[in-house]
């Protein structure tokens, strides 16, 4: 089961509360404040996966930009960071993605324990040792503007879209 | 001694990205290796990277004190395993424009910027990343390589360039007059991105020995501390096979 979003951990500002759904069935009451939190310059944010998503490895700039302490993300499953604006096409696309072998990239807009949110420019690499993938390495990097802009566009015709 | 030290010796060679202050120092270290381990190793520094590239494709080196992007070519490639990391040395980059520049942060960078960089692969991996942010590529941004960070930061000061790319290492080894009149707009902080040494197949009976031997320079009671000071590093750190896949995958991640 997941961990519900706490009130009293909010940013302040008004709040959106959603019930999100995820690809295992699980469901979790997420909190949404609209407040944007800087990517910190010159950093890269890093986690790890086990093939089923699991994180298995965060760096200090995953812990200090997700608002989580380490030991609350270390077992957890990656979606903890789904923000509700993104589309679930997205999210699909990453896992066919790297199920195939392949990289992912994209822009992703992800969820602060604290309701606010962050963007990234992400990439998703499938772990291979022996021949066998064992895991996922996600780097994410500054997102350009721009980029940002143009996603935040899209994203919320695709969530119009998967909404009907 | 093994078979190895009666026919043809070891070759042990350095990313030429390394310190000039620290020539010294590396044949230091390699006279330390011979001694201690009983091998003839012949030190070889490649004036630049395409030489040195040109040496790994000939098979001639066989030890290797390799940036990570040449390490992920000679592991995957080339049989390599990297044994040791220097302690508390990751390689991170810095973004640093003339100290008189408009620009006050990486976002007032514009296309068009001219754009000093040496033949460092992994500075100038990451140095273009962290202009992703300003929307600069390599299609948009006019690149000149140059031999050396000293060159690269005449060029800055000479008004040749709008901007360059500097290991963080060889931005703080410029004299304090040169430094002074640049200014650093982004400096990364990566961490688990590193130099690595590496040992090659014909030298695969050494790994242990010289991991082992690595390991111990740091010790108060090793001869081998004022060599570490030659090469300007506190220690070495045990590199494992995992922590070297990790950092190839990340190295993978962003070579896009």
């Amino acid at each position: 089961m997941m961990t519900d979003m706490n009130e009293s951990e909010l940013v302040p500002g008004e709040r959106r509360e959603l019930t999100m759904s995820y690809h295992d069935g699980r469901t979790r009451r997420v909190l949404v404040v609209d407040h944007e939190v800087a990517y910190p310059d010159g950093k890269l944010i890093v986690s790890r996966t086990d093939t089923q998503g699991v994180i298995t490895h965060v760096n200090q700039a995953f812990v200090d930009m997700s608002g989580y302490d380490r030991d609350e993300l270390i077992g957890e499953h990656h979606c903890i960071l789904r923000h509700p604006d993104m589309p679930a096409a997205a999210f699909k696309d990453l896992w066919d993605t790297v199920g195939r072998g392949d990289k992912w990239q994209g822009y992703v807009k992800n969820l602060r324990k604290d309701g606010a949110h962050y963007w990234v420019f992400a990439t998703a690499i499938p772990n291979v040792r022996e021949g066998r993938v064992v895991g996922y390495t996600s780097v994410r990097r500054k997102p350009s503007r721009s980029k940002v802009n143009e996603c935040i566009a899209l994203y919320a015709r695709m969530r119009a879209e998967e909404l009907k | 001694m093994s078979e190895n030290a009666t026919t043809t010796p070891l070759e042990l060679t350095v990313s030429p990205d390394f310190s000039p202050d620290h020539i010294a120092g590396w044949y230091v270290f390699n006279t330390w290796l011979q001694r201690r381990l009983g091998e003839r190793i012949h030190l070889e520094l490649y004036e630049d990277f395409a030489a040195q590239r040109k040496a790994i494709t000939a098979d001639k080196v066989d030890l290797i004190y390799a940036n990570p992007h040449d390490a992920a070519m000679l592991v995957r490639e080339k049989g390599f395993v990297a044994i040791a990391a220097p302690k508390d040395c990751p390689d991170e980059v810095v973004i640093a424009v003339p100290a008189d520049s408009p620009a006050q942060s990486v976002e007032d960078l514009q296309p068009g910027l001219r754009l000093a960089v040496t033949r460092d692969p992994d500075v100038n991996l990451i140095g273009m990343i962290l202009l992703e942010s300003a929307d600069l590529k390599r299609d948009n941004v006019e690149t000149t390589p140059v031999s050396t960070y000293v060159v690269l930061a005449r060029n800055l000061l000479q008004g040749k360039a709008d901007c360059g790319f500097f290991l963080k290492e060889a931005f703080d080894d410029l004299s304090a007059p040169i430094r002074r009149q640049l200014r650093p707009l982004m400096t990364s902080q990566i961490s688990l991105v590193r130099h690595v040494l590496l040992v090659g197949p014909r030298a695969a009976h050494l790994r242990e020995p010289l991991q082992q031997l690595l390991l111990s320079m740091d010790d108060p009671a090793s001869d081998g501390r004022r060599t570490l000071e030659a090469l300007g590093l506190s220690g070495w750190e045990k590199q494992d096979q995992e922590d070297t896949e990790f950092m190839i995958d990340l190295m993978d991640t962003l070579m896009v």
